[in-house]
């Protein structure tokens, strides 16, 4: 016996209702599928440089302990390195800058001119002999520390490791940290 | 004929009856002024949207063609720095009218049931018109959007878990770069406005649903149609906003025709120079201010937390408004957090105004922007982008390297090269007064003192004072032209400050004979030394003077030579193995000055005689362009533009 397929407008019965859920949930996996596998290769696309590692932390020379001042005054010099930004390949443009001061005859002391609360370019008064932040008033002492405990800066001036090399030439690793953090992480 | 055709299409689409049930939409109590917020609203994005293309279609993102490219907008296409100025104030505009009407609702209770989803949408538009606001600063690529744009993505990072790695996605890497660019330009000219352009079709579909109109039914003001009552009253003002920000664009053109027009657009991006002038958009100077309040560690709370806890209360208001008094807490919260954010915001403008790194900074960058302006006209823009040719500018690097490296001994007209007095701290020993100290340092008493306000008896041992640093060399300001010369000469001069007076040279040989030969009588024949020694530095300001007086300069070289002496102690014309002074063929020209800052222990200036002066090049503390550069700036020789042919 053949089985007659219901009048409009009776209700269905339970195996109909099961086939309309299976239709159903079908054709929202369906749409899904149609416009969420563009979206994915998009995405993918967008989040490319999550998985790139920045630019090379390798060291980079600066210039020579003899343009430091004797008293330790801090000077603000320009770090020009070779990097890569996406397409482009830059030979030698600057990247940044960097505080350094002697501590001792040989031994200079290289701090970030990044303030870690929010990036802005830090100052150094001379008559204060101290960094003091533009933005918001964060305020270092010489060697970078926290002078006030009411900074909003949440950590010390970050230091850079720097080398003396070939007697004279102060070379820096140049790197770029998290802001706004108690530790000082690289950003990668 | 056209009307069969419009009523074709009506039947077929409906667009015709729906066109004409949006115009003549009934509103309950006749039209009303404060309707015209909302319709702002939308007139203010389509003129973004608008300006926005138009530049969209001259502009190029990457790091060495956005500020260019801005730069061409805005100098050299017609009418370019209308549009970028129509595009920079309506998107202030944008965020004003978008906080009246957020108030607008809020003050008429157009946010009770059913509107509250309306209310919301209202809500989430601020934020999204703030995000537009802060990727469209990037955009230019100059110093101001480089820098200011570095916090709200420092912020960004400070988001607890995801931070970093939202601040990498945003940036497109782990520095501001090309991909920063275009990512920006992406959200700025593309989701984001799609995201504001499908709230405000929501905003308006409800609006139709909910019906206009907030006047209370005991009102006995008549119905009208939305046209032509309402749509004027929007019309004008509209047209009213237009106008405002058109004359906001031509003021300043107005106020100073001569001036290059258009908003500032400052040097290119630079990551290694300095610009203390980093600020957010006015409207977001009460965030900025309220920052400052908060410790390190604690910005998290300042910059996320409690902004999100006030927009939590603002977006319950529909819900408060229920309660007894809960609509007038609504309108009080809402009063007082914008009385609150006016209040920071004017402290932050007030403390800048008073902040001389901030003004010298500013001050800075706009001579830098006009800077780039003549250099650009001069010299064109290469390939590798517009940051170099500040780069290569002996008017913009001179004063810092000046700064940098010589002021710690020498003064340019009294100053350090960008005008500061350079200040050290200087701690006080046993014997010293105030007399003797600024006698050392070569200033005042009085000024000294006037530097330290909290000490006002006499120094005791171990005091801290600030001081001026002692000018150790001669002020190089217009170094071996014939005004510096005159004071070489000058009796009373040559050992005071502004020459030898510092050096170990006070009463050298030099001064000596200056003293000693430069007397009233011989003043003539001095006055010749000084125009023809001055002619040996070929200086750009005196060619015209050099060639007028060829006659007065022969007769120079010949005392040199001869009465004067000169010859005695320096080389001239010929070298002389056994001279003790400094070489004087091409005194003072850019070669004799390269050399000299190379090395003047060298046998042809001061040889063992050197006081301090460090060896620049030999050192390798200046290579060979920052000495170029250097030496062009004190010699006065850099591109001046033409008087009038400046555009």
């Amino acid at each position: 016996m053949q089985e007659k397929p219901p009048a409009p407008g009776t209700p269905a019965t339970a195996p109909t209702e099961r086939r309309e859920f299976l239709k159903q949930g079908c054709a929202a996996c369906l749409g899904l599928a149609a416009v969420g596998a563009p979206v994915a290769v998009g995405v993918r696309v967008l989040l490319d440089p999550l998985h790139r590692s920045g630019g090379s932390d390798a060291f980079v020379k600066v210039t020579t302990i003899d343009s430091l001042p004797e008293d330790g005054t801090p000077v603000q010099f320009p770090v020009l390195a070779d990097k890569r930004d996406a397409w482009t390949k830059f030979t030698q443009v600057p990247v940044g800058a960097v505080f350094l001061q002697r501590q001792g005859a040989r031994q200079p002391l290289a701090l970030s001119v990044v303030c870690p609360h929010a990036g802005c370019f830090v100052d150094y008064l001379e008559d204060q002999e101290s960094f003091l932040c533009p933005c918001h008033n964060s305020f270092f002492k010489k060697d970078g520390s926290l002078k006030d405990e009411q900074s909003p800066s949440p950590r010390r001036l970050d230091t850079l490791d720097v080398e003396v090399r070939n007697k004279t030439e102060v070379w820096v690793r140049f790197q770029d940290f998290q802001l706004g953090i108690t530790e000082k992480i690289p950003i990668a | 004929m056209m009307k069969r055709v419009l009523a074709w299409l009506d039947e077929r689409t409906g667009l015709g009856r729906f066109a004409e049930a949006c115009l003549f939409q009934n509103l309950p109590g006749g039209s009303r002024w404060r309707y015209v917020w909302g319709t702002l609203v939308v007139y203010v994005f389509l003129l973004q949207a608008i300006t926005g293309f138009f530049l969209w279609t001259g502009y190029s993102p990457s790091t060495q063609t956005a500020w260019e490219s801005i730069h061409h907008i805005q100098s050299e296409m017609a009418g370019g720095w209308i549009l970028r100025g129509l595009h920079h104030f309506g998107a202030q505009a944008f965020v004003v009218v978008l906080v009246l009407h957020l108030l607008q609702m809020v003050i008429y209770g157009i946010y009770r049931a059913p509107r509250e989803v309306n209310f919301w949408i209202v809500m989430l538009l601020l934020p999204l018109s703030i995000a537009m606001s802060a990727t469209g600063w990037l955009l230019p690529y100059d110093q101001h959007g480089y820098w200011a744009s570095r916090v709200p993505i420092g912020i960004m990072g400070v988001t607890p878990v995801i931070g970093p790695m939202l601040q990498k996605f945003a940036m497109g890497g782990s520095t501001v770069g090309h991909h920063t660019l275009t990512h920006f330009l992406a959200l700025h000219a593309g989701l984001l406005p799609l995201c504001i352009a499908g709230l405000l079709g929501f905003h308006y579909y409800l609006n139709r649903k909910h019906g206009l109109g907030d006047v209370s039914k005991d009102c006995a003001c008549p119905d009208e149609k939305y046209f032509p009552a309402q749509f004027l009253k929007d019309a004008a003002a509209c047209l009213a906003v237009f106008l405002v920000l058109l004359g906001f664009v031509l003021f300043p053109y107005w106020q100073n025709p001569t001036a290059v027009p258009g908003v500032h657009l400052g040097a290119p991006a630079d990551p290694s120079e300095q610009y203390s002038a980093a600020r957010p958009e006015w409207f977001m100077l009460f965030l900025f201010q309220f920052l400052k309040y908060f410790p390190g560690g604690t910005e998290v709370w300042g910059a996320i937390v409690i902004p999100g806890l006030v927009g939590a209360v603002v977006a319950l208001m529909p819900f408060v408004a229920q309660w007894r008094h809960g609509h007038r807490f609504n309108v009080l919260f809402l009063g007082t957090l914008l009385a609150a954010a006016g209040i920071l915001g004017r402290m932050a403008a007030v403390e800048d105004s008073k902040d001389e790194t901030y003004l010298s900074a500013k001050e800075q960058s706009h001579r830098n922007a006009e800077r780039m302006h003549q250099l650009v006209a001069e010299r064109g823009i290469p390939p590798s982008g517009a940051a170099a040719l500040l780069r290569d500018d002996a008017y913009t690097q001179g004063p810092k390297l000046f700064a940098k490296n010589c002021a710690s001994c020498h003064r340019f007209d009294g100053h350090d090269g960008l005008g500061h007095k350079p200040l050290t701290t200087h701690t006080v020993r046993t014997n010293e007064t105030w007399e003797s100290i600024a006698e050392f340092r070569f200033m005042p008493v009085t000024a000294l003192r006037e530097l330290n306000p909290s000490f006002t008896g006499p120094l005791k041992p171990e005091d801290k004072i600030i001081a001026q640093v002692r000018p150790w060399g001669p002020d190089l300001k217009g170094f071996a032209s014939r005004e510096w010369l005159a004071g070489l000469f000058d009796p009373a001069r040559v050992d005071g400050q502004h020459y030898f007076g510092g050096t170990k040279f006070k009463d050298g040989k030099m001064s000596k004979w200056v003293k000693k030969n430069a007397t009233p009588e011989k003043a003539d024949d001095i006055k010749k030394v000084v125009i023809a020694l001055s002619a040996e530095a070929r200086l750009k300001s005196q060619a015209v003077a050099d060639k007028a007086d060829a006659e007065i300069i022969k007769q120079g070289r010949a005392l040199m030579v001869g009465d004067m002496a000169c010859t005695d102690c320096h080389s001239f014309g010929k070298k002389d193995p056994d001279a003790t002074g400094p070489e004087l063929t091409g005194y003072g020209s850019r070669a004799w000055l390269i050399r000299f800052i190379s090395n003047p222990a060298h046998a042809d200036f001061y040889g063992k005689r050197n006081d301090r002066m460090p060896a620049f090049a030999d050192k390798k503390i200046l290579d060979a362009k920052q000495l170029g550069l250097l030496a062009d700036w004190l010699r006065g020789d850099w591109y001046v533009p033409p008087k009038n042919g400046a555009k």
